[in-house]
Order: C-alpha cells, then sequence, then structure tokens
C-alpha cells in the first residue's frame, strides 16, 4: 500500500536518519534536483551507505535518480540497485524508449551483481510529451508499476503559470490517471508546494482522489498524515464495502442473478473496489480514517 | 589508493561529519573533533581506520569535524573525501 510518497534530500545526512519515521507509505531519496552537481558524488555514495546501513522496516524506498541527458544516472544506477531499492524514478520520462533505456541498465547492473530481484520503476512524466505519451509510457516495461505526475517542470514546459487550483494541469492528470488505470498500475500526483496551507493540501488531494489518484507525493513531513488520511478509506466506505460482499454472498447461496443495495446495482466494478477497499482497511489495521 | 590531492566531504549539519584529507608521507594522522567525543570518539576513529583499510590507505592526513553522524553517514563522507582526492568522482 502506498498512499504517501514523501521527497527526502539525498545528500542530508540527518535526514536520511529519521526518514521512515515520519509515517509516509514510501520515502522517495533524491539523487536530482535536490543534490547540487558538484554534490552528486556526495549523494550517492550517502543514499548507498544509508540503504546499506540504516534499517528502513517502515516504508517503501524508491530513489530518484538524475535525468538519461545527464552524465550522473548511470553512476546513480550503478551505486544504488546492488543494494536493492524497491522502486526507481527516473524524471523527465518522455516516450516509451526513455524508459527502456534505464530498466536495460538496470537490468545490466542486477546481472552484474547476480541480483535476481526485480527492481521496479515509477516513471516521472513531467513534460508535455510525456502527458501526451504517458500510456505508451506505462505500458513500456514489466518493471513499470505506478505512473508519477511532476507538476512544476511541466508546467513550466506548457508555458503556463503553476496555481493552487491547479486549472493547468487538469487534463494531465486526467491523462496520467486513464494510462495509469489502462496499463493496470498505479498514478500518483504531484506533491502540494505550500508546505504551510495545509488546508490548501487536504483539498488538493482530495481533488486528485477524486480523479482516480492511487497516493500523492510530499515535499514535506507535515504533508504525510493529511496525505495517508485522504487516501485510506473511511469508516462508512468499508462499512459499505463489506455490505457489497455480504449481498454478494447471499446472492450467491439464492442463486440470483441481479441483486441491488441501496437502491443501485451491484456490479463487478462495484464488487472490485468493495474488495480493494476492505484489502486496504485490513493493511491499515485500526488507522482509519473517520 | 594513493591520495593525490586535498579534497573535502560533508558538511557541520546536524547528524552529519565534515571531513578533509590532505596527502601525507608518514602513515595515517588522523585528527577529530566531535561533539560526541567522549561517548563515541573511539567508534569514530576505528569506523574512518576501517574505510581507509577497504581503500588501501596508508598515506594520508584525515581531519574530521563531527556533529553527530551515524555510521553511515561517516562511512559515506570519508568514502567520498577519498575518491575526490584520488579525483576519481565527478
Amino acid at each position: 500500500m502506498r498512499r504517501s510518497m514523501l521527497f527526502m534530500p539525498g545528500n542530508n545526512a540527518g535526514m536520511l536518519l529519521n526518514a521512515d519515521a515520519l509515517g509516509a507509505d514510501s520515502i522517495i531519496l533524491d539523487l536530482e534536483d535536490a543534490v547540487s552537481p558538484a554534490e552528486k558524488d556526495s549523494a550517492r555514495i550517502l543514499v548507498r551507505n544509508a540503504l546499506k546501513y540504516l534499517n528502513y522496516s517502515n516504508c517503501e524506498i524508491i530513489i530518484r535518480i538524475n535525468s538519461i541527458d545527464t552524465d550522473y544516472w548511470k553512476s546513480d544506477l550503478e551505486e544504488i540497485i546492488p543494494l536493492m531499492p524497491h522502486m526507481i524514478m527516473p524524471p523527465k520520462i518522455s516516450c516509451a524508449k526513455d524508459v527502456q533505456i534505464v530498466a536495460d541498465y538496470i537490468k545490466e547492473v542486477e546481472e552484474k551483481h547476480n541480483i535476481k530481484k526485480s527492481t521496479h520503476i515509477i516513471p516521472l512524466i513531467e513534460t508535455a510529451l510525456g502527458v501526451e505519451n504517458a500510456f505508451e509510457i506505462a505500458k513500456s516495461s514489466d518493471r513499470v508499476k505506478a505512473i508519477f505526475l511532476g507538476a512544476e517542470d511541466l508546467t513550466a514546459d506548457l508555458r503556463c503559470k503553476r496555481t493552487k487550483k491547479g486549472d493547468e494541469i487538469f487534463y494531465s492528470r486526467g491523462r496520467l490517471v486513464t494510462a495509469a488505470r489502462a496499463a493496470n498500475i498505479d498514478a500518483y500526483d504531484t506533491p502540494f508546494t505550500d508546505v504551510e496551507d495545509e488546508e490548501g493540501l487536504e483539498q488538493d488531494a482530495l481533488f486528485a482522489k477524486s480523479l482516480g489518484f492511487t497516493g500523492k507525493a510530499a515535499i514535506s513531513p507535515r504533508h504525510v498524515m493529511i496525505i495517508n488520511e485522504v487516501f485510506s478509506p473511511t469508516i462508512e466506505e468499508i462499512e459499505y464495502a463489506k455490505e457489497v460482499m455480504d449481498i454478494i454472498r447471499v446472492a450467491k447461496e439464492q442463486g440470483k442473478g441481479a441483486i441491488s443495495l441501496r437502491g443501485k446495482m451491484i456490479d463487478a466494478p462495484i464488487v472490485a473496489r468493495a474488495m480493494q477497499t476492505l484489502k486496504m482497511a485490513e493493511q491499515l489495521g485500526g488507522a482509519i480514517n473517520e | 589508493m594513493e591520495i593525490k590531492n586535498k579534497a573535502t566531504a560533508g558538511t557541520l549539519e546536524s547528524n552529519d561529519v565534515y571531513v578533509l584529507v590532505e596527502p601525507n608521507d608518514n602513515g595515517i594522522e588522523l585528527e577529530l573533533e566531535s561533539i560526541v567525543f567522549n561517548q563515541f570518539g573511539e567508534d569514530i576513529e576505528r569506523t574512518v581506520k576501517e574505510v581507509l583499510d577497504d581503500f588501501n590507505v596508508t598515506n594520508i592526513k584525515i581531519q574530521l569535524k563531527d556533529r553527530g553522524a551515524v555510521e553511515c553517514a561517516i562511512r559515506a563522507r570519508v568514502e567520498t573525501a577519498l575518491k575526490r582526492a584520488e579525483g576519481v568522482n565527478n
């Protein structure tokens, strides 16, 4: 289960130390934008040592590498892949070929180190071309398990202003969710960049959830709990899911075909959603959003 | 590994360590300043020497200003300084 993904700068020793204690389902250890060119070597060595010696048992580890148009990304993978992070996040992915280039090099490093586990990829889509090619990117490799929208670089590429309301990325959000769902993978929404505005974050996260996003990234630990709450099932949703499963069981026992609940036909997508809700509720245990 | 140049790595921020390495002809000269020297000084020196061993460094002057870095950060910063001093990275 991945609701929140928290960015942590890869060259900050103090922040890496406490990274898994901040409540995020995933942490993104960043070797790209958060690290100056002069410190790229230092950051990848620090992240490699952090993965080797720190026990990040409370969350999933994602590494954002540098983009494939830089001199850094191969060194990033050579250092990091042997430590077997859960996912690699390549930035500025604009087409399927970009993903395949990264996937091929990950495979090369895995084979060199005799690693049997297949490291997953979550492409960061943050160009106009990437948005248009979102489905192709989502289907580009078996390693791709999710796609992630990056609105800051995207709006620069679209030559529009990034706003809190987000009208300028409405199309891109919809396109990414549709592409991800068509490819049967997850979709993650761009971070809300005003660290102080928690109400704005909640509204933004609720809107992303309403569009179908699986979760949302954060650039501040303060945002993690709100994102987790928004993307967790509510008690009402869980109760409804239980009712759906109960009525399905009874209908099967009685040999009924069409059934309804609360005046609405219960069909396969509703049952699938109920099963997802209950699965997520089970994973969350008692931590349910009321 | 031969230390060819003067190089630095790390920062003076909390939980980090600043490392300065220089060429030396007289073996390993280690100078440590740490906010936790009394409690962990020996552990830090042992970690530094392990990294120097890993890279076969036998002649070096190395100074550390530690701000409470954990072992993995110490290892990372020393390794970075060594590689920069040899000129293999960036």
